[in-house]
């Protein structure tokens, strides 16, 4: 409970702010507080920011109208007041007319909102097109042109989703590795998914596409500013679905092609030697980090998995069994389960992670599983 | 029957004598009265009572959620189990409360409003009821087995649910038990209403209650086939190795969908239409002035049923449709708000030049006509396409439905309880009690739902048991809201209990001086059998 304490506090802190910002009205509070959709940087999350504000608009309109005439009835029509009931029941005329003029209102709303649906599905003539996949509980990004892709993964530290950190500014919001676009550029999205629906939403972009196992979905955007723009995974995917967020870093072109060399090169680099001898030390250190990138989600950073939905690593026979059943385990998931293929990691990283599950938490089976075992095993 | 013991003598005395009268029987003593009835009015009571404690359950599932939602973190429970109270709360709010409400609903009134003796098919009526406990006890014992209660979200998506463990084969089950007690309902009412009218209460006479109703139970009938269908294509995904949802075999995900949806939104109406037949009975009676436009309700009700049918996609606007598939949606659900606004200016006809007063029932529905407008337009914002592309899944969605099923369905669910609870007990509800309980859900539903609209534009996803930081303050308030607005339902239990235990004034046949439908000509309460000898209707 005393590590709740300062969270408590800064809960008062920010409902007082909440109180004075309504007793002051919306002017004082836009910096405390958000009301409206985020700033558009894409001219179609402009329209829809346009849109929204029309339709607002008018629905305020009819709504103060409507319940005026309700209220007036209500203050001016009650016996307390002396008014007696008129006997009326009917009057067709009325009635074509309040069917007629709310059909006409929506017109005024369908036009322009056709417009925008029709500017939001056309993805012809991108300049850059990215595949973006959706896992259990990360996105990955592959530049088709450009031959490289990578993970990215929410970066919050465990401690502060625990209330044991101070939360950072963007909490829950922040990724190892952002998708990087060039600013002034239509990017056509390839949208799909692993295992189950995921949805790729950034509100500045005006973009939410679903990402669907075995098909694929296309959508676009041309960010108009560079900048840092955040969203999040829009469709319930599993326990970890508040934690899978989406960061696009907006470049200049310059910046943009810098970036892609560079992404290039490293991936060049990065290639370790299957072949390699390591040191058990280093291969649990490796394999440790990729277990908290990929694993612990389910299995727990304790190893002890959930009761009833995640089994324990801690004490599994598959663990403390042989190297064999635990390599095929990994590169084939284990169909019906949330336990899915992870044959998209390295050889190095598959090899670190089996090694350290099979030394840490009440495991010690002493062995060391090489690169080149797990290499073998693909074929 | 004629084995069950005869006690017509007692508290029959306002009873006109009639033909049959040695085969007037009244109840069994005891538990098995409860179990064994097969009278209309009994099993309203059923209905009501175990509608109102699952309104409880799926209340605490709320707070449970609003209660990890009040400052960022993982604080109370885990996502898992978070998941599983979304799920739950949805599932729990709507085939346990608002559906048994409304059924409950129709079996007290619909044969005192039409004058007949009972519903068609009292035997079946005892069996529909009796299938909604096993199938909640199924939804309970669902968090007790190996992976935990179904956590998809009450949509049930596949592939996730395809994923989970037992606990979605048991709420799969319970489903479909649902669906046959509400399929059965469904059939009972509808053969009521056409066949059991008292002599000259034409269709066209009959109260709206019963037209909502009428028209409520056809669509029960073409959807919750639909639903078991979409379900059972589930199971076999999961147990029996066929692919409809998985594309891996040739299936789509995104035909679940499809179907679920094509239920999903009548299923809407399916909450919201008897609601509006409470609204038009208890608005006339309070402006002393019979409904403004009756004909053109029945039809603005039937528009709307018919629409439903050709709106479903609009759930999915994000799933990557064609341009035409999106217009065609588009257009189709904005002309919902047609016939819907049509009802709401009918209603605000009713009340003009009346003389009014403002009893609890009409304090709440007057809050519907007001709450239920706001969410209908948020629907007509959620309906414009690119709009719709921002909000999906955020929490101005969440918002959205609970002003049309929380302030809609459930506040007309509590005028009809003010409403006709002298009759059905015999006792007056506290007037006090009614008015704070009106007062407690009107501030606190708005505390509690209002600052989701302005989650839901700002960005919270929903389904997420923790959130940015930039979304605290609002919730923090929401949170506070739900906690008031639970609390305020304690006074609406007490009201309730207070008039079934006869705590209070006795209730005359006619409580309300504008009341002019059948039910008031009955003493309050009724006789165990009523209208044995139909009503004359001029």
């Amino acid at each position: 409970m005393v590590r709740n304490k300062t969270g408590n506090r800064a809960g008062h802190r920010h409902l007082r702010t909440a109180f004075a910002a309504m007793l002051l009205g919306p002017g004082t509070a836009l910096a405390a507080l958000e009301w409206n959709l985020q700033t558009p940087v894409t001219p179609v999350a402009q329209q829809m920011y346009d849109l929204h504000a029309f339709i607002f608009w008018v629905c305020v309109v009819i709504f103060v109208a409507v319940f005026g005439v309700m209220f007036y009835s209500i203050f001016k029509h009650r016996r307390s007041v002396g008014h007696k009931a008129h006997q009326f029941h009917e009057n067709t005329t009325v009635e074509i007319i309040w069917t007629v003029i709310p059909f006409l209102i929506l017109l005024f709303m369908a036009f322009p909102a056709t417009k925008t649906i029709l500017a939001m599905k056309d993805t012809t003539g991108p300049g850059l097109t990215v595949k973006v996949t959706g896992y259990q509980w990360k996105w990955s990004y592959d530049y088709l042109q450009e031959g490289f892709g990578f993970y990215s993964n929410l970066t919050t530290p465990l401690a502060q989703i625990e209330n044991r950190a101070p939360k950072g500014e963007h909490y829950l919001l922040e990724v190892d590795k952002p998708m990087v676009v060039p600013v002034d550029t239509k990017v056509r999205l390839l949208i799909t998914a692993n295992d189950v629906i995921h949805s790729w939403w950034v509100p500045a972009f005006g973009v939410k596409q679903d990402a669907i196992p075995g098909f694929v979905r296309d959508t676009w955007f041309r960010a108009d500013k560079p900048g840092i723009y955040r969203g999040q995974c829009a469709e319930l995917c599993g326990k970890e679905h508040g934690f899978m967020p989406i960061v696009v870093e907006v470049k200049s072109k310059g910046d943009y092609a810098a970036w892609v060399s560079a992404q290039k090169q490293n991936a060049a680099a990065a290639g370790d030697d299957p072949n390699k001898v390591w040191d058990p030390k280093d291969l649990i250190a490796r394999g440790e980090k990729v277990f908290a990138s990929n694993c612990a989600a389910c299995h727990q950073a304790n190893g002890k998995g959930v009761p009833g939905a995640f089994p324990a690593l801690d004490g599994s026979k598959i663990v403390n069994g042989p190297e064999a059943a635990q390599v095929a385990l990994l590169l084939n998931g284990r169909p019906g389960t949330a336990m899915v293929s992870w044959k998209q990691l390295s050889d190095t990283d598959l090899a670190a992670v089996i090694t350290y599950t099979r030394n840490s938490w009440g495991n010690h089976t002493g062995e060391s599983i090489g690169p080149a075992l797990i290499k073998t095993a693909r074929q | 029957m004629s084995s069950i013991p005869h006690d017509h003598a007692t508290g029959h005395a306002e009873e006109p004598p009639h033909a049959h009268d040695d085969h007037a029987h009244g109840p069994h003593g005891g538990i098995m009265r409860w179990v064994t009835t097969t009278n209309h009015k009994d099993i309203g009571t059923l209905y009501l009572c175990f509608s109102l404690i699952m309104f409880f359950v799926g209340g605490i599932m709320a707070l449970t959620i609003r209660a990890e939602l009040f400052e960022p973190g993982l604080q109370i429970v885990h996502p898992e189990f978070f998941n599983s109270m979304t799920t739950l709360h949805g599932l729990i709010m709507i085939f346990g409360a608002i559906m048994p409400a409304a059924v409950g609903f129709a079996n007290w009134m619909i044969p005192m409003l039409i004058g007949a003796p009972d519903m068609a098919f009292a035997r079946m009526n005892n069996w529909s009821f009796w299938l909604l406990p096993p199938a909640v006890i199924l939804l309970g014992v669902s968090f007790f087995v190996p992976g935990g209660a179904a956590a998809g979200g009450w949509t049930l998506y596949p592939p996730l649910s395809t994923q989970a463990g037992m606990g979605m084969d048991l709420t799969i089950f319970a489903i479909h038990i649902m669906g046959a007690s509400s399929i059965m309902g469904s059939i009972n009412i509808i053969t009521t209403i056409l066949n059991l009218r008292a002599p000259g209460m034409t269709l066209m006479k009959m109260p709206l209650f019963c037209w909502t109703w009428l028209i409520t139970a056809y669509l029960l009938v073409a959807v919750m086939p639909v639903l078991a269908g979409a379900v059972t294509m589930l199971l076999t995904d999961r147990h029996f190795g066929t692919t409809f949802f998985n594309a891996a075999g040739g299936g789509d995900p995104v035909l679940f969908q499809h179907v679920f949806w094509f239920f999903g939104h009548p299923e809407v109406y399916i909450l919201i239409l008897p609601a509006f037949g409470i609204i038009s009975s208890i608005i006339p009676t309070f402006a002393r002035k019979p409904l403004f436009g009756y004909a053109s309700m029945v039809y603005a009700v039937a528009g709307i049923a018919i629409l439903s049918f050709i709106v479903w996609a609009h759930h999915m606007f994000t799933v990557g449709m064609p341009a035409a598939g999106l217009l065609f949606f588009m257009y189709a659900t904005m002309l919902i708000a047609v016939p819907t606004g049509v009802k709401v200016f009918n209603w605000l006809a009713t009340m003009w030049k009346g003389e009014m007063t403002f009893e609890a029932p009409m304090l709440f529905a007057i809050g519907f006509l007001f709450l239920f407008t706001l969410g209908g337009f948020t629907g007509l914002v959620l309906a414009i396409t690119p709009v719709d592309i921002q909000l999906q899944d955020t929490y101005y969605v969440v918002a959205h439905f609970h002003y049309v099923m929380v302030a809609g369905s459930l506040f007309a669910f509590f005028g009809g309880t003010y409403y006709w609870i002298p009759k059905w007990t015999g006792t007056m509800y506290d007037e006090r009690l009614g008015k704070l309980h009106f007062w407690g859900s009107m501030i606190f539903f708005n505390i509690t739902f209002f600052p989701m609209h302005f989650l839901g534009l700002a960005g919270m996803p929903r389904r997420i048991p923790d959130y940015a930081q930039q979304f605290a303050d609002w919730n923090m308030v929401a949170s506070i809201g739900a906690l008031g607005f639970g609390l305020s339902q304690l006074i609406f239990l007490y009201a309730v209990i207070k008039c079934i235990r006869g705590d209070g004034a006795k209730a005359p046949a006619k409580p309300w001086d504008g009341g002019d439908t059948l039910e008031w000509t009955l003493p309050s309460p009724p006789p165990y059998h009523t209208f044995e000898t139909p009503p004359v209707i001029r």
